[in-house]
């Protein structure tokens, strides 16, 4: 242990411990911009500077290792003005656009220079003016609000295993950008978002939607009709003052109604039919010898993932589609024929806690109903937007139901939303069809720590071996030791957030937790609320939800139909990493 | 040299017989920039006209130093210099001096200030006021291992090897009271200490051999003349350390330094100076030689070692030092070239030998790359302490053109400017931190009175920006804001607010940035304010260069006083840009419709017309 | 966190056949470099220097395909070359000058070449003439600073440049370039 004295309080920590963290125990709260604890320190911005008696200059405090007996200042006049010195150098080559800025009122910049109260600037000069980079469906990507912070490479790199962005160029022009300063486009992006989740400011955010879904709600010819991913209720609450992870499905409910939505539909029942599907799907495998492992493909992240980085497992992915894209075609077909609708005046929206879902609406095989089977989505942080442009608080609303039919779920597709789930929903109902038995509560034991976790099930005669890794990162390591023949899998579930779906990348944002693992833990708060939901529910497996039976028998025949085929499968192909030709050229 | 050295000169190289001789042709790059190649061919030539081109051989040397007189060589054993050869004087070198053994007066090198011809190197004031322990052998020897053996070479490693254990070579450094070269002055002994204290079964040592300090060469001068003494130092501070791999960094400018040193490697290797059991004893090095490609920042120690490894060079904070987590993260020892090439030194003649020369507090030599305004450009070594005075005027030959000495630049862009009031100053780390510069790597240019200090700082400001790796906000924007103030100021739209701005962003940048390129940054700029505020204030508040270099502030002008209203000016301006003030009987000149083409000034038979841009085109000087 | 770079080992072991066949045949010079240094650690910004010696300039077919060989991200490719003021990604002119713009070289006035370039054949720092004939780059030091100003004319140094010399060389080396064809 180590005693130092900082702000002339003493206190005692542990030997590796950081200034920034020890003045933390004090109360005292430096301010910091690029540190993400436990995800990226590279001491670049330097408000977070401390004097530390008989050093010559500054520190940064968040790479500083606490010594003994050291004497720190983190509030003299100069360290003061050196702070407001740097954002103000910050703001002369930011654009001054936070009336306008998605992220005001929650952007850690403008927080600074709040908190620091400048109130003019003192030095201006020439402004650095780059191309913003909208070509992606996802994600936004505006280089002129970049703090050069690295949190985005720190997220992409250690976490998503992407490596997407690093800096370019140097000097006053230097940027943290893709190769080329180009488009996520043309390089890796898996378009995950969860650099957007990291980035202090609005440099990068999802592609906004909502204005799409108004005119929509306000086209009188349209049947606009919405679905809830599982993963949205229990994050949305925190938006409106609830605790974190309190799930809030009926006031959600609600809320959709009242913004005009024909139906609110959950997509949870979708993905009941996903595990229906993709139960089939591996029972036909284990039938036929393989491939394995099978690879579950609810996350469009994850899959282009192994088509980018893994062309060569591609038809280990599952060939069924999200419960988004299910939904989406279900309802312009199933749907449209029971209540007589003209499938091409419907607008499917979609109201997902990933960024994703934008690019995957549009992936080829995305029409399966003759028409583009989701039209539009929405993030958990776009959905909320349309709330407050409504003037509706969630927390005023009375709880209300989902629609039917494509509103029932079993708490299967519940907890599709957090990581694991969508293994645990489909071993489910596969244990049950292969031990005629229902399955206990799966028990997973962890491996390196959150890395991944797997299992071995006996199921009948059949010994399973399966594994859910926690973010692309996980499962890139995961794969790498399986092609290595060091481990061996029938099914692997990969959700490329971290946490699953209840940390993805278009959730809300923590900006005021500058921890990645306490970040971490919000998410898994926001998992068990998923799991609460799950024991209230009456039917808990896919194959015994009545709607989804009901379904089967009027529409789809059977699992793994021709019907079925062509509406719910579809192809994945090995892509390039990189395209030669740029799509976006920085002048 | 008086007539009586003269005759004795004359009499011996008419008594030396031309197969007594040999001939040392410098081959240091500036003399190659010279084109000194052709003259070696040239001579060769020549010598084989004769058929003497086994008798008389013609080697080549690194940098003998005084570049100013380059291409140039010294006949053995009278060791005359000739200098500024052509091809042209190949033949008279060979049948006269050689063969003839006549001595060439026309091609020996005359004094600027006795104005008496110079024959030999020791007779030069330039070289005769040096110390030269780390250059003993530049420009001597050709820089194959053979000559570095017969010049003692690896005599220190053998000894260490044989009779000092590592803490003992430690404890040698330590007490020499060498410190680093490369500009921090931090005392090696006490560095190597820290990483052999550090535990890790892998540790390595690297030669900093970027220099990027632009008008600094000390270093690629001792990598290219005397290469196996940084190879000796290198190995000696990888047995102190206990490492087992290292790595020479240079900076890809200096292609020669690379071949040089690659050569030197495949020698020591081929000796067992390097390689498994060196010496047959238990201890194995190897090295290898990583190359730059054009970044300064590079030569900070944490950016070396990403770029070593192959990546960007972004600094990292420190801690952890080098020393701690470096390379692959192992403990590293980063030595600057001319630190090292000090070692074999010590440990063959002991701490006290080297401790003798220099300061109280900086012991052993400095290399000096001198350059810019002065008359003897090249490599200088002298003394710790050695003042300012004796290096420009003595060593030097002072300012060339009549002109006046106005600062000298030490440190390069990290470091500060001296000015005539530091002229005497001893120059060692401390004095010259004392006064806001840095001894830095041992750069020194020299400026004279058509230099503009405001326009210098800029030039620094502006290298440093483009330098800067763009990591940390006070650097990357910092040096930005601080270069658009000095462009401001230089294109006449400076306020005196200005100067504090400047002030408060140079302090801002220098306490709160990443790495040493920040912290330093501002330094010519705040030394220019400090010693030049008057230049900075002409320039602010008269919109005048006083040196006449900021074109958009060196308009002409008349001065009232001196005209005599002859009105020849209004004649001749091609513009008609001058009038006559009316019932003042002066003439004055129209600044908006004046194109500067200083045919006035020219021709003012009063010399009453001022200003304009006065720094000439180049002149090669 | 901190040096992750460290970590590439996992990045793209098995790159899939197909996706590199693009490039198959056109870089075979450079496959011989990347074979010798594949799997070696730091050795990215050596096998750009091979690479440009080869190439004369670094296009973006070439950074992709170095980074599948190598198992590097084309972010940190370009992040390298982008960094080093060395790296070229356009084509040079047939004669590539450069510009010392060191301290000495500048003290005694390189500015004055630089300006006889932007005059004379319309040449800035970074650029190339419309025929492709010139390219103007400038270097921070080429350690010949005793001989400043020092100009590289096609790779060759020249020192104590005047404005007549420089005049004289560029002659010189158009007459060569033209005896060469
Ligand atoms: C921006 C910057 C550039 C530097 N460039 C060099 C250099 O070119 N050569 C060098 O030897 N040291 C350079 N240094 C100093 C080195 O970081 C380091 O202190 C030195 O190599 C240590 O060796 P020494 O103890 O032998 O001096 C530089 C430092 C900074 C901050
Ligand atoms: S990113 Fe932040 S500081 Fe910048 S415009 Fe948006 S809200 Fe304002
Ligand atoms: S914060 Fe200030 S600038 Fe912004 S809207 Fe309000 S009053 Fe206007
Ligand atoms: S969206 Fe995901 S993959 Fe794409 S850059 Fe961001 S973190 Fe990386
Ligand atoms: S894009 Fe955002 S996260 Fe990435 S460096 Fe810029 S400010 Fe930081
Ligand atoms: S884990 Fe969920 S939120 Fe994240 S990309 Fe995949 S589907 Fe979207
Ligand atoms: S001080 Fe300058 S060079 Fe050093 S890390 Fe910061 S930006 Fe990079
Ligand atoms: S030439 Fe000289 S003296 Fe005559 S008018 Fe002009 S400035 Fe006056
Ligand atoms: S410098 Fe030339 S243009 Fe200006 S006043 Fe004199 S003669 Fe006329
Ligand atoms: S440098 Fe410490 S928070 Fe950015
Ligand atoms: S290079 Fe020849 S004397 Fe310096
Ligand atoms: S400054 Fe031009 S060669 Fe050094």
């Amino acid at each position: 242990m180590i005693t130092l004295t900082i702000d002339k309080q003493q206190v005692t920590v542990e030997k590796g411990t950081s200034v920034l963290e020890a003045a933390r125990q004090l109360g005292i709260d430096i301010p910091t911009l690029c540190y993400l604890k436990d995800l990226n320190a590279p001491a670049a911005c330097r408000v977070c500077i401390v004097q530390v008696e008989g050093r010559p200059t500054f520190d940064a405090s968040c790479v500083l290792p606490a010594e003994e007996g050291m004497v720190v200042y983190t509030n003299t006049p100069e360290v003061l003005a050196a702070r407001k010195q740097i954002l103000e150098l910050f703001l002369s080559d930011h654009p001054f656009e936070c009336l306008t800025c998605e992220r005001s009122l929650n952007c850690e910049l403008q927080r600074l220079v709040k908190r620091y109260g400048i109130r003019d600037l003192h030095i201006e000069g020439e402004r650095n003016h780059f191309i913003t980079d909208d070509l992606s469906p996802s994600v936004v990507r505006e280089p002129d609000k970049c703090v050069r912070c690295r949190r985005c490479i720190s997220v992409c790199e250690n976490y998503i295993t992407a490596f997407v962005y690093r800096m370019v160029e140097r000097s006053f022009q230097s940027i943290v950008a893709p190769a080329y300063n180009g488009s996520l486009m043309e390089n890796s992006c898996i378009y995950c978002g969860q650099c957007i989740t990291v980035c202090p400011t609005s440099a990068l955010r999802e592609k906004d939607s909502t204005a799409e879904v108004w005119e929509a709600l306000a086209n009188p010819d349209l049947h606009v009709v919405v679905q809830t991913a599982p993963a949205i209720r229990s994050s949305i609450s925190e938006e409106f003052g609830f605790p974190v992870g309190s799930p809030v499905e009926g006031q959600m409910v609600a809320a959709l109604r009242r913004l005009g939505f024909a139906r609110v539909f959950d997509v949870c029942f979708a993905a009941d039919i996903c595990v229906m599907e993709e139960s089939t799907e591996f029972l036909e495998r284990l039938k036929e010898g393989g491939p394995f492992p099978q690879f579950t493909s609810c996350c469009p992240s994850w899959i282009l993932f192994c088509e980018k980085f893994y062309p060569q497992l591609v038809d280990n992915l599952s060939a069924v589609k999200s419960p988004q894209q299910i939904f989406g075609v279900l309802a312009k077909t199933y749907y449209a024929k029971q209540e007589g609708l003209d499938p091409s005046k419907m607008f499917v929206v979609s109201i997902m806690p990933c960024v994703s879902k934008k690019y995957e609406l549009l992936r080829p095989g995305m029409s399966a109903s003759g028409f583009q089977d989701v039209d539009a989505e929405l993030t958990t942080r776009e959905f909320v937007q349309m709330l407050y442009q409504a003037g509706l608080d969630i927390k005023k609303l009375p709880p209300e139901e989902f629609d039917s039919p494509l509103g029932s779920a079993s708490g299967a597709g519940i907890i599709f939303g957090s990581s694991g789930g969508v293994m645990e929903a489909t071993l489910r109902t596969v244990y049950e069809k292969l031990s005629g038995e229902p399955l206990k509560r799966l028990e997973l034991d962890e491996v390196r720590s959150q890395e991944y976790k797997k299992a071995t099930i006996h199921a009948g005669e059949h010994e399973l071996k399966v594994a859910v890794a926690r973010g692309t990162g996980a499962a890139r390591r995961l794969i790498d030791r399986m092609l290595e023949g060091e481990e061996e899998y029938h099914f692997v579930e990969v959700m490329a957030c971290p946490g699953g779906c209840v940390g993805g990348g278009g959730q809300p944002i923590y900006f005021e937790t500058n921890d990645w693992n306490e970040q971490i833990s919000h998410r898994a708060k926001r998992s068990s609320g998923l799991y609460d939901l799950d024991r209230q529910k009456e039917y808990r497996k896919a194959h015994e939800n009545p709607a989804v039976l009901q379904l089967y028998k009027d529409f789809l025949g059977e699992p793994g139909s021709p019907l079925a085929y062509k509406l719910l499968h579809s192809r994945n192909f090995p892509r390039k990493l990189y395209s030669e030709q740029p799509l976006l050229i920085q002048k | 040299m008086t007539s009586r050295l003269r005759d004795e000169l004359k009499e011996k190289v008419a008594q030396t017989k031309p197969e007594e001789r040999h001939i040392l042709l410098c081959g240091g790059v500036p003399c190659r920039s010279l084109r000194c190649l052709e003259v070696k061919e040239a001579v060769s030539d020549e010598l084989h006209k004769h058929n003497f081109e086994e008798k008389v051989k013609v080697l080549e040397t690194g940098c003998i130093g005084n570049c100013k007189l380059g291409p140039s060589l010294i006949i053995f054993p009278e060791g005359v210099v000739y200098r500024r050869l052509k091809t042209e004087n190949a033949r008279e070198i060979i049948e006269e001096h050689v063969l003839g053994g006549r001595l060439l007066e026309h091609l020996l090198h005359r004094d600027s200030i006795s104005d008496e011809l110079q024959h030999r190197r020791e007779d030069m004031p330039f070289f005769q006021r040096q110390r030269r322990l780390v250059l003993k052998n530049c420009g001597m020897i050709s820089p194959g291992i053979n000559s570095y053996l017969s010049n003692q070479g690896y005599a220190a490693l053998a000894k260490a090897l044989t009779e000092l254990t590592p803490e003992e070579v430690i404890a040698e450094v330590s007490r020499s009271g060498l410190r680093g070269r490369g500009g921090g002055g931090f005392p090696t002994g006490r560095k190597w200490q820290a990483a052999r204290d550090t535990p890790g079964a892998e540790k390595y040592v690297i030669c900093n051999g970027d220099e990027g300090d632009p008008g600094a060469f000390m270093d690629r001068s001792i990598m290219e003349g005397d290469p196996h003494s940084v190879l000796e130092g290198l190995i000696l501070a990888a047995y102190a350390v206990g490492a087992g791999q290292g790595y020479i960094y240079v900076r890809a400018e200096y292609p020669l330094a690379v071949q040089r040193l690659e050569r030197a490697i495949g020698e020591a290797r081929k000796s067992h100076f390097l390689g498994d059991n060196i010496l047959e004893q238990e201890f194995s090095f190897d090295l290898e030689i990583r190359v730059g490609a054009g970044a300064f920042v590079c030569g900070e120690e944490t950016a070396l070692i990403t770029s070593v490894e192959g990546s960007r060079g972004d600094p990292n904070p420190r801690p952890p030092f080098p020393v701690q987590k470096g390379v692959w993260g192992c403990p590293t020892v980063i030595n600057n070239v001319e630190t090292l090439a000090n070692i074999p030194a010590i440990v063959l003649n002991g701490a006290a030998w080297f401790a003798e020369t220099g300061t109280e507090k900086s012991k052993g030599t400095k290399v000096f790359a001198l350059a810019g305004k002065v008359r003897h450009t090249g490599l200088v070594e002298v003394p710790m302490g050695t003042t300012l005075r004796e290096i420009i005027f003595d060593i030097g030959g002072g300012i060339p053109a009549g002109k006046k000495f106005k600062a000298a630049q030490t440190g390069g862009p990290s470091g500060g400017c001296l000015t005539e009031e530091h002229l005497d100053l001893p120059l060692d780390y401390d004095s010259l931190k004392a006064v806001g510069s840095i001894i830095g790597s041992g750069g020194l240019i020299i400026m004279d009175e058509d230099s503009c200090m405001v326009d210098v700082a800029r030039y620094f400001c502006d290298f440093n920006r483009q330098e800067s790796c763009g990591k940390c906000t006070p650097c990357r924007i910092g040096n930005k804001r601080m270069l658009e103030i000095l462009e401001k100021i230089i294109s006449g739209q400076g306020e005196e607010k200005d100067l504090q701005r400047l002030e408060d962003l140079a302090l801002l940048i220098k306490n709160a940035s990443l790495c040493g390129l920040g912290r330093s940054a501002p330094n010519p700029v705040l030394s220019t304010m400090r010693h030049f505020r008057d230049e900075y204030l002409a320039h602010i508040k008269d919109k005048h260069c006083p040196a006449g270099v900021c074109p958009e502030l060196s308009r002409y002008y008349i001065d009232a006083k001196e005209c005599r209203a002859c009105g020849l000016c209004a004649r001749i301006c091609p513009v008609e840009a001058i009038y006559e003030v009316e019932n003042e009987r002066v003439y004055r000149i129209d600044p908006e419709k004046c194109v500067d083409c200083g045919q006035c000034q020219e021709e003012c038979p009063f010399e009453a017309i001022e200003g304009g841009r006065k720094r000439k085109k180049v002149a090669g000087v | 966190m901190g040096n992750v770079r460290r970590r590439f080992y996992f990045f793209m072991k098995k790159p899939a056949a197909q996706l590199k066949e693009k490039a198959k045949g056109k870089y075979d010079k450079l496959d011989t470099v990347l074979e010798k240094y594949k799997g070696r650690g730091g050795v990215l910004v050596k096998v750009l220097q091979e690479a440009q010696e080869m190439y004369g300039h670094l296009p973006r077919e070439l950074l992709i395909h170095v980074a599948y060989e190598l198992d590097v991200p084309l972010s940190e490719v370009y992040s390298v070359v982008s960094f080093y003021s060395l790296f070229r990604t356009k084509t040079t002119g047939r004669i590539h000058l450069e510009v010392c713009s060191g301290t000495a070289c500048y003290v005694k006035g390189m500015e004055d070449l630089l300006e006889y370039f932007r005059e004379n054949l319309s040449l800035r720092p970074g650029g190339i003439t419309d025929d492709e004939k010139y390219s103007l780059t400038t270097s921070n030091c080429m350690g010949v600073c005793s001989s400043a100003p020092v100009i590289k004319i096609g790779g060759e140094l020249h020192g104590e440049m005047t404005l007549e010399k420089l005049q004289q060389l560029l002659k010189e080396h158009e007459n060569d370039k033209q005896t060469q064809r």
